[in-house]
Order: C-alpha cells, then structure tokens, then sequence
C-alpha cells in the first residue's frame, strides 16, 4: 500500500507520470464500500433504490434517510460517504432552487446531472479539497404537459395556439449517475456501491433499452436487485429504502415520493421469495444429481 | 467608438436605427396567437415632442430565433433589457444544447423587469415560436407582472384599438386573417393616435421561422408584404 502511489497520490489534482488522479481513484474505493445503489428508468417514471446498512440496533428504522428530494421532480440516491452525499444534495437543491429563480420552472434533470457533474469535476482540481467520496445517482421526471412560467396570469386562448400543441412530445424519465471524476452519462439502469456488479448483472437482464418496462414492474425489480447484491454481506442487516417518480397522470403525479409502505412490503416479499426460489431450484438440481449417482 | 452595423441603434448608422435615449416614442404594438403560431406588430414612429426623430424605426427586436418582442417606453431601457435577455437565450441554447422556449425568455423579461422595476421605464409584449409549444404571447407591463394572453396591443396608440380588436378578434385565425387583424388594427391605431405613424412593421413566427412582412402608407398599408 505504502508504495501504490510513489508520491503522486498526496495531493489533489497531481497527475501521476501514466495519466492517473490517485486521489480519484481513492475516492471511488470509498464508494466501492459503500451500501448498494440503484436506479431504473421505466417508461412510465423512474425508481432508485438503495441498501442501508443498519451499522447499530441502536438506530431507529425507517429513519435516516438515505435518498433525498432535490426538487419536487427530483430525487438523488449516493454510495459512499455519506456525509459528502448530503453535501452533494444540498448543493443539488441549490441549483435547482437557482433554476427556479431564473426560468421560473422546474430544471430539466439533463441539466442538474451538468451542473452537478462540472461540481463534482472541480473537486479534482484544487489541493485545498478531496474528491467526492461518493457515486450519485440522479432520478428525475420531466414533465410531459405544457409548463406554465411561475407565476404567470392568464392562460392564453382556449384553443389552437398558445401553449397548447396536439402532439407535440416534450419530458419524460431521466436517469443519471455522477462519479468522483465529475464523470456523468445518462443510464437506463444504473448502480453503484459494494454489491453494483451484482446489480448490474440484474439490470442487463431486464432489457431495459426496448423502453417496455412499467413503473409498478421497476419498483419490483428494484427491490429484488437490492436483494440480490445483499447476497454477498449476508452477515450485515440492512434496510431497503425505495423512492419513485411517476409521469404526470401516473401515481405520484411527477413528483419524487418514497414508495408507499405496503407496496415496499410487497415488493420486499416478491423479493425475498425470488431469492428463496433461487435456492431452492439450486438444493433441487443438486439432489437430482445425487440421485443419478 | 463605432459599433457594427445596424446593431447598436446609433443615429445616423444607417438611417433605420435611431438613438432613443432621451427621446419619447409615442407608439403602437401588439402581438397575437394565430392557427399556426404569433405575428407580432408595430408603427415606426419617433418622436421628439413634435419632431419626428424616426419614421422608420423598427420596434420589433430579436431575442432568439423564434422569439420577438415588442417594446415600449424608454427606448433605452427596453433595448438593454432585451439585450440581457438575448445573451441568456443565446447561452441557454448552447449549454442545454435545446433552444429555449418562450416560457423560458418570458421569465427572463420578468425577472428583469420585477426585480429593477424602480430604475426601469419598459414594457414588453414577448411573442413566440417554438416547437413544444407553439406561438404564446406574453405582456409585461410595467411593474414586471406576466400575463399569458391571446393576444396583446400596447403603447400610447393602443388605447385607440381596445374596441376594435375586442370586436374583431377570433381564436384560430388562418396566417392570412391574422396579418389582416393585425394590419388593419394598427391602421386604426396611427389613423387616431397622432404620435403613432409611419410604416407598419410585421413578423410572423412560425414553424417555418421569422418572416418579417412590411406595408407602408403610400398604398395606404397593403403592401409590399413579406420582405425577407
């Protein structure tokens, strides 16, 4: 350990001789530790997910939450540290608080995941910071009706022009995840955290890219993928925390809301009963080919 | 200093564009929505007390491709407001790599005009085109409040046309029924209002663009039309 960096890992910003930032690639170990999480993006909303370690019995459950709401549309899910991910949110709700002051409208979530990228990125370049020891994932529903400006009077006339297209296609889900680089690309699926290979595996499974997947389906899924990548940290209990946002004529109207209570329970036991399935499809083949024996 | 053609508004550039710092422009503008999006409107008279500083003016100014505005009160004050407002457009576009819709330009005029109302002399009539949308007309008068509305006249000639555009508007014009209504009303308007005049000044913005339309009063405003 004491020789990985030869010096050119004890600052900030310093590039080593073969074009690597250590204090980066560090800061993403500490992500690598951090509890499982995901992010789906469904045709009709988006789901994120998250494992939370309980690391005392000490802790009240349900509380402590780890996926915030940045903006009524929006909401962010981080691995890692999870002090730096409540800096990341306040300074996401900033810039879409800022946004709002500006525009007048809800930020498009393309252009939260920019502004947080460019942030994040500038936590690379000076020796007076460290890196974000964190990776986000950023949900976000942009709206699909027409958007009035914040307080706006009127409404134009009733038909034909004004705001008022047969049509015309505008929003939709978005899905980001931002690195410690400052790195950020649009995802279907996303994860992130310890278990993130697992997860991923499960992602590519559901064929997210034909668009086909529901919201209702996703949350299941998300569930039952936060399950899966507990396999390995067996030993450690864990809380599954789930949020969603839905299109506008769906459940949760464009907002970003936690999942609903019993629907978490029953995604939870659909879960546990996939992972139950699993094994014992695993304990079958096993004594079927004891038998043959 | 000299600035670039026809884009600093200095007397005598190039006969068009005028320096109306200091001057009052009586005037009269409007916007509407049509079947097909907005056409916005306005005389081209300048006026020092009685002097006639500008004929010609053209009050119509550009904010983005497919956003126009109308401005009213001091020339000043208006011209530099739009010009704030353009900039935010203009960056809006390339670093949402989207262009920015009317909503988007119409709270910028806002800000802008609520948050300086103290400083400012500017009312704006903001019109435009685009694809999620359609045509939307806004009115900011002057102390920065935003009205969506179908259709909106401003400065000292509109008090002229209240009742003949109440009378004569319908929703879902047709492009041509639209430059009519438009036309005919700020007839009215420089026939009434003695510090309105001059040529009538069109731009229609659509899916097709800006197209700016001209009709001048020797023909006694039916032409020539478009001219771009």
């Amino acid at each position: 350990m004491t020789s990985i960096g030869t010096g050119y890992d004890l600052s900030n910003s310093v590039f080593s001789p073969d074009g690597r930032n250590f204090q980066v690639e560090y800061a993403v170990k500490a992500v690598e530790n951090g509890g499982t999480a995901v992010g789906i993006r469904c045709k009709d909303g988006v789901v994120l997910a998250v494992e939370k370690i309980i690391t005392s019995k000490l802790l009240k459950p349900g509380a402590n939450k780890r996926i915030a709401t940045v903006d009524r549309h929006v909401g962010i899910v981080s691995a890692g540290l999870v002090p730096d991910g409540r800096h990341f949110v306040s300074r996401a709700r900033d810039e879409a608080s800022s946004w709002r002051g500006t525009y007048k409208g809800p930020i498009p979530t393309a252009a939260l995941a920019n502004r947080l990228g460019g942030y994040v990125q500038a936590y690379t370049l000076y020796s007076s910071v460290r890196p974000f020891g964190v990776t986000a994932i950023v949900g976000g529903w942009d709206t699909e009706t027409e958007l009035p400006v914040d307080g706006q009077v009127g409404d134009g006339p009733k038909s034909g022009s004004g705001g008022k297209v047969e049509g015309a296609k505008a929003g939709g889900p978005g899905l980001y995840m931002i690195e410690p680089s400052g790195l950020y690309w649009g995802y279907y699926g996303a994860a992130t955290g310890k278990g993130r290979q697992a997860a991923k595996a499960e992602l590519e499974k559901l064929d997210l890219t034909s668009g086909n997947l529901s919201l209702a389906d996703g949350v299941k899924e998300a569930a039952r993928i936060i399950y899966v990548a507990h396999e390995d940290s067996k030993d450690k209990d864990f809380e599954l925390e789930m949020t969603w946002i839905s299109s506008v004529d769906g459940p949760t109207k464009g907002r970003h809301e936690e999942v609903p209570k019993e629907l978490l329970e029953e995604a939870e036991k659909a879960a546990k009963r996939a992972l139950e399935g699993d094994d014992e499809e695993e304990e079958d083949k096993g004594q079927g080919e004891q038998m043959e024996e | 200093m000299v600035a670039p053609h026809g884009t600093s508004g200095m007397l005598g550039e190039d006969g068009i564009h005028v320096d109306m710092n200091h001057l009052k422009s009586g005037e009269v503008n409007m916007a509407i929505n049509f079947k097909d999006g907005v056409i916005l409107g306005a005389d081209s008279r300048t006026t020092t007390g009685a002097y006639i500083a500008n004929r010609v003016t053209d009050k119509l100014t550009q904010v983005h491709d497919t956003i126009w505005c109308c401005r009213s009160g001091s020339a000043a004050d208006t011209q530099a407001v739009a010009d704030i407002v353009s900039y935010h457009l203009n960056m809006y576009g390339v670093t949402n790599a989207e262009a920015p819709t009317t909503q988007v330009a119409a709270s910028l005029f806002q800000e802008l005009c609520y948050e300086n109302k103290d400083a400012l002399s500017a009312g704006i009539i903001l019109a435009g085109w685009d694809a999620r949308h359609g045509g939307q007309v806004y009115s900011i008068p002057l102390g920065g409040s935003l009205h969506k509305q179908s259709f909106a006249i401003g400065g000292s000639g509109s008090t002229y046309i209240y009742g003949y555009t109440d009378a004569h508007w319908r929703e879902q014009m047709t492009e041509e029924e639209g430059i009519d209504f438009v036309r005919s009303a700020l007839q009215e308007a420089i026939k009434w209002d003695g510090s309105s005049g001059g040529v009538i000044r069109l731009v229609v913005l659509t899916k097709a663009g800006a197209v700016r339309h001209l009709y001048l009063p020797d023909n006694g405003y039916t032409g020539p039309g478009v001219t771009n």
